[in-house]
Parts: C-alpha cells; structure tokens; sequence
C-alpha cells in the first residue's frame, strides 16, 4: 500500500513570536533534512505571522531528563527556600526593596 | 518509551500517580506512565480526528476550482490549507503515544480506522463551502473548546492551536452565506437547500446519545473527554439557531422550538440509523473519500522517495 520503505525522521519545532521573546516549542514534524522541515515547520506552524524565527532540531538529538527521575533530579532545588526573595523578612517602611 | 513494569506493587504506584494527575485535572505527557487502554483509547480518538482533518480537505477541495471570485478562492484555498495543518498537528500528538506516521497513514487507507461521518456527505452546491463554515465547523468548534483541556498534553496543545483557527473558518462561512442571502432568489433557495441537507449530518457530528455511547463515560473519568455527546449538542443548537435567524434560513425540524422551563431549545431526534449506516461505510461518498485519498498517498510517492534520496545523497557528501 505505501511505498515508503523508512519514515522521514521527526523534528521539534521552536518558534520565536516575535523579537524579544524565547524560542518556543510549538509541535513536530517529519521531514527528509534539515532544510526541508524549516519549510515544512514555516507552512505547519506559521500561517498565521506566528513567528518572526524558526528552529528545527532533530528529535533523536535531545537529551531530556526522565519523568520517573523527576523528584531525586529536582531535589537539589527544592530545600532551598533562600534563593527566593520572599526568604527574607524586609520591615514594610524600607523602599525600593 | 515507558515500560510496562513487572512487579505488581509498582505497578499499583504508577496508577496511583497516574490517577492522581487526573484528579488534580493536571495533564498527562508523553513520557509518563499512563495505563495500556489510555494510552489505546487516546490514539484511537487522535487519529480518527487528524484523519477527518485530512479527509475534510475533500469535500470543500472540491470547489477550489470554481469558487466564484479571487477572493472566494483565496479564502477557500486557506481554509483547505488549514485543514491539512490540523491533520498534522494530530499526527504529531498521536505519535508522541509511540504509533508511527506510516502506521496511522496505512489504518485510514486500510480502512480500518474512521473519520467524522460528516464527510461521507457530497458537496453539490457552492452554498454547500458556507454551510459548511457555519453548520459544520461551527459543530466541531462545540466539540473541540472543551478538548483544549483534554487531559493529554500534546492533544490539548493541538486543540488550541486548532481552535484558533476555526473561528476562521466559522466566520467565512457564515459570511458566504450572509452575501448569498443578499443576493437572488435563487441564491437564497440554494443556501436554503444546502443547509436542509447539512443540518441533521451536522446534529450527528456529537456522535450517538449518551445512552448508547459506551466509551464516553470512562473517558470523561479520564479527563480525555470534559462534556457529553448530547451536552454538546444541546450546546450546539442553542448557539445556532439565532444565527439561522439572523442568516434568515429554516433550519429543517419541525420540533425545534424554545423550552422556557429548560432555558434551551427542545429538537428532533437526529436518523440514528442513517448515522450507523454512514459510520459502516455506506455514506453517499465512503467509497470515494478513501479512493481520492489512496490515490494521492500513492501519486505523491515519487516525490517522497525523491526527497529521501536528495537528502541521502547531501548526507553522504
């Protein structure tokens, strides 16, 4: 029935919105090469002026933490309450602080 | 991918946090555990819809051709467009569940998977692009608001994009519609006709009554699904009507009238019969539907296996 004999490999798309923001995931697609999915992820994901930026990544070329891992990875951070400036007790008449 | 794990009592832990996430209404992504039948009902659902996406370029496709002005055109040529965008979205969230394009790909071809039952219907009037904006987009906006908070991350995020796009194709279409109602008598008599024949097809888009819906009430507890079929229907004629009474149509059911004590229009019973009958794959355009998609799969081959090679042959350079 189909003639494609391996499957095009799967990229992440990131789009920055507009100058001044973070690119952004937006979605995936498949693509044979790199040029190809930056044309497919402008016609998929940019119809609309969504983006003033694209970036497309192989899939298989991200390293992601695992979920299962997710309390021991993020422990480190989580015992920490004095990195945050509500840590601190400030008396209300002192300003700019 | 997740593994299924063998000893029992861990297994009991990951459906716990599992059900935990549902309760909190918080979203399940990809890499999570997620039980073998959510993970199932999930794809199935997915892909019936990106493969309705991909068969509902057909119908409106159709009349790219003839659309009456530039503009009709240009506007119709987009909406197309769009739809074959919201086919991609759903397949890349469908994937994300670890079936593959090809997979996806080949149960539409094979039959074996379905699409909406709406496009089982002809389009035998121009009218028939608008009445498709108002009446049938409108039907799937019902439909997919609520999935932008559907419990599978992916599905959801392609929902939303989805919707965004939708209003769009609502608003031609009424628009169409309106400018038709303003011109002659005739045009009025095809927006009439057109919208005879998409209103019940249009009813049964919410799929059966929730007395015969099997599936609906797990998936609700699983937070795939957030209203019922006939909930949404309701929700759907309530919203329509005063649009057919501005457009100054007739929407065909003599037992449609305002219910003061409901605060919601009573309605006729859609043809459930006619709705089985379309699901089993004798529609008025089944057959063709499949056959113009199968042979666009197999006519857009070459320039699949010539990309490959192209980018095989830089690759190697």
């Amino acid at each position: 029935m189909s003639g494609d004999r391996r499957e095009w490999p799967l990229y992440e798309v990131f789009v920055r919105g507009k100058r001044g923001l973070n690119h952004v995931h937006v979605g995936s697609l498949h693509a044979p090469d790199d040029a190809m999915a930056l044309r497919h992820a402008r016609d998929v994901y940019t119809r609309r002026n969504e983006g003033v930026s694209i970036w497309v990544v192989r899939a298989d070329a991200i390293t992601a933490s695992s979920p299962d891992e997710k309390d021991p990875l993020f422990a480190p951070s989580g015992d920490k309450v004095y990195r945050h400036p509500t840590f601190y007790e400030i008396p209300d008449d002192v300003p700019h602080m | 991918m997740t593994t299924i794990p063998a000893e029992p009592d861990l297994e009991a832990r990951l459906q716990a946090g599992f059900d935990a996430t549902i309760a909190r209404r918080d979203r399940i992504e990809p890499r999570d555990w997620m039980p073998d039948a959510y993970r199932k009902t999930l794809v199935r659902q997915i892909a019936q819809h990106a493969h309705s996406e991909i068969i509902g370029m057909q119908p409106e496709g159709n009349w790219i051709g003839r659309a009456p002005s530039l503009r009709r055109k240009a506007i119709l040529l987009a909406k197309v467009q769009d739809e074959a965008g919201h086919g991609l979205y759903l397949y890349s969230a469908c994937e994300t569940l670890g079936v593959s394009r090809a997979e996806l790909t080949g149960l539409l071809l094979s039959g074996r998977q379905k699409y909406s039952s709406i496009f089982n219907y002809p389009t035998l009037s121009y009218a028939d692009v608008g009445t498709i904006g108002w009446l049938v987009d409108g039907a799937a906006i019902c439909n997919q608001v609520p999935l932008c908070r559907t419990s599978y991350g992916p599905y959801g995020r392609a929902m939303i994009r989805i919707c965004k796009e939708e209003s769009f194709h609502q608003r031609q279409g009424y628009e169409l519609l309106m400018t038709m109602m303003r011109g002659t008598d005739e045009q009025r008599a095809m927006v009439q006709e057109s919208v005879d024949r998409f209103w019940w097809p249009s009813l049964m888009m919410f799929g059966p009554p929730d007395a015969n819906s099997p599936n609906s009430e797990r998936s609700m507890a699983w937070g795939i699904k957030r209203n019922s079929n006939d909930e949404l229907r309701q929700k759907f004629v309530d919203m329509t009507v005063p649009q057919a009474d501005a457009l100054g149509v007739t929407l065909p059911d003599p037992g449609l009238r305002w219910n003061e004590e409901r605060g919601h229009y009573d309605f006729g019973e859609p043809d459930w019969r006619e709705l089985a009958a379309v699901i089993r794959g004798d529609g008025p355009c089944n057959a063709q539907r499949l056959a113009h998609r199968r042979a666009a799969h197999d006519d857009g081959a070459w320039v699949r296996e010539a990309a490959t090679a192209f980018a095989e042959r830089e690759g190697a350079r």
